[in-house]
């Protein structure tokens, strides 16, 4: 059973471990620096669906059904699917978890919802409910641009600040199953924080104090120090959303910029045509499951702080002149804790 | 942690908007000026075309330098060229009749999944809409002015 410690954080008395993750990208994904990461990749937007929307689904399935196989279960095995997406009603998740018969848990976090996902799963695996429960999240490129921006073929430039979607899903299996795995430690969740920001294309300074406010939360309730991380991993704040972060984390009394590492920055390195990098659910689900949790394993990195960001707005509160709020929520992966 | 406590919201606003990553504009202007300026060169050659060519009349060359342009503002949406030039043009590609044309066919590919009626039917003036709107209310209120003024 967890052991509440802090207003935000809790400890995992029997720490859940990750038993085995899966990832799948699309083809911008695959031509960044982290492309070989991905287990699955595809070339074509479409994946060989109808449209976007079946071709994320289908990304969000071939990723739960991956992770799955390779812990050797079968998805009856499976207590929980917790997951989300950014289409309007969850529709990847509902209709992937129609074809995959789990008991389904839908989440909306917008871009934070690997980790909301990862908390929720891992309180039901350590509160004794659930032997095996699954996590996964997807976004897509092509159906976010079109809920939440332009038609795709509208030729209009972007703004310096604005972030891509990142057309890439990831899965993880939680587990009870003692083992040298990665094991979940510690979660903090974040409240929704709102700063002002107006920009819905400047997502990374929206977030920005979300993911400070929970990390440096988690550092004082768990009472870490700075440097306790390898790792403390952002979901999507991209380039500028980073430098804004590590700054009010300095303001904060609080220097990150050693072990700092971003999904956003780092999905697309070396895109000139991203600005300021990835973003969407897939972006942190797809670099935790294809990119860090590999390094843990391969004893690269023993200890991380996962802290997936989203911005809560949608298309309708952004017409109507509200500002973006926000949320972060951290997760603490380590190495050798769930024996 | 309350980060509201810690941080003044005016002075990260402040902060934010004076250290985001901005756009050069005289970079802008002058791609927007440069791609703009031929679409028009393309528009004046069809002009020479249509009537030393075709030996059509100054009414019948304008309407057919307006339909050829839409046409090909239209071919190069459809096969994925004009977002690229615009994504580098801005309002050099937005401006011009061709730029038109691309927002009413990217709805248009956009949305047929969604059926021709409520799909098609219902979104293709989902971006050219506004102009419309405002160009035909206002051409209207202008009439009414001229109407009343004589044009004097």
């Amino acid at each position: 059973m967890g052991q509440r410690i802090g207003p935000k954080t809790v400890r995992f008395t029997s720490p859940p471990n990750i038993l085995s993750f899966a990832s799948v990208a699309g083809k911008a994904e695959k031509d960044g620096a982290y492309g070989l990461c991905f287990d699955t990749t595809f070339d074509d937007g479409l994946w060989g669906e109808k449209t976007y929307e079946l071709a994320e689904r289908k990304m969000l399935k071939t990723a739960i059904e991956s992770a799955i196989e390779k812990a050797s279960l079968k998805a009856d095995d499976i207590s929980y699917l917790f997951g989300g997406d950014l289409l309007n009603q969850i529709i990847s998740s509902g209709f992937a978890a129609r074809e995959l018969g789990i008991p389904f848990i839908g989440l909306y976090g917008a871009c934070s919802t690997m980790a909301e996902s990862l908390i929720l799963g891992a309180m039901a695996v350590d509160g004794g409910f659930a032997q095996y429960a699954v996590c996964a999240t997807s976004s897509h490129f092509a159906t976010a641009e079109r809920q939440f921006r332009n038609p795709l073929e509208l030729g209009t430039p972007k703004t310096p600040t604005s972030q891509n979607t990142a057309t890439a899903s990831g899965a993880t299996v939680l587990t009870s199953v003692r083992g040298q795995y990665p094991a979940i430690t510690h979660a903090t969740t974040g409240r929704v924080v709102d700063m002002g920001i107006k920009d819905v294309n400047d997502m990374g300074a929206a977030m920005a104090p979300a993911a400070t406010e929970t990390i440096i939360c988690h550092f004082e309730e768990t009472q870490r120090k700075d440097d306790y991380y390898d790792a403390v991993i952002t979901g999507d704040l991209g380039t500028f959303g980073s430098e804004l972060f590590i700054k009010l984390a300095k303001d904060s009394g609080h220097d990150f910029s050693s072990v700092h590492k971003d999904c956003g920055a780092m999905i697309y390195e070396g895109n000139p045509h991203v600005n300021c990098g990835g973003s969407g659910c897939g972006c942190g689900a797809s670099m935790l499951n294809g990119y860090f949790l590999k390094e843990m394993l391969g004893g690269r990195l023993s200890k991380i702080l996962f802290v997936a960001t989203g911005a809560l707005h949608s298309p309708t509160s952004a017409l109507q002149g509200e500002t973006v709020p926000s949320i972060a929520h951290a997760v603490s992966i380590e190495m050798g804790c769930g024996q | 942690m309350d980060i509201k406590k810690n941080i003044d919201q005016t002075n990260y606003q402040n902060y934010v908007k004076k250290n985001m990553p901005k756009s050069s504009l005289l970079k802008e202007c002058a791609a927007a000026f440069v791609v703009g300026g031929l679409i028009c060169v393309l528009g004046e050659a069809i002009n020479g075309f249509a009537s030393a060519t075709l030996q059509l009349d100054e009414e019948g060359v304008n309407a057919f330098r307006s339909a050829l342009l839409i046409f090909l503002g239209a071919l190069f949406t459809g096969i994925g060229i004009y977002d690229v030039l615009g994504r580098y043009a801005g309002a050099g590609s937005i401006v011009p009749i061709t730029g038109f044309a691309n927002s009413i066919v990217s709805p248009a590919l956009e949305y047929k999944w969604e059926g021709y009626i409520l799909g098609v039917g219902a979104k293709l003036f989902t971006i050219a809409g506004p102009v419309l709107v405002y160009g035909i209310s206002s051409s209207v209120l202008v009439g009414i002015i001229y109407y009343f003024t004589g044009g004097r």
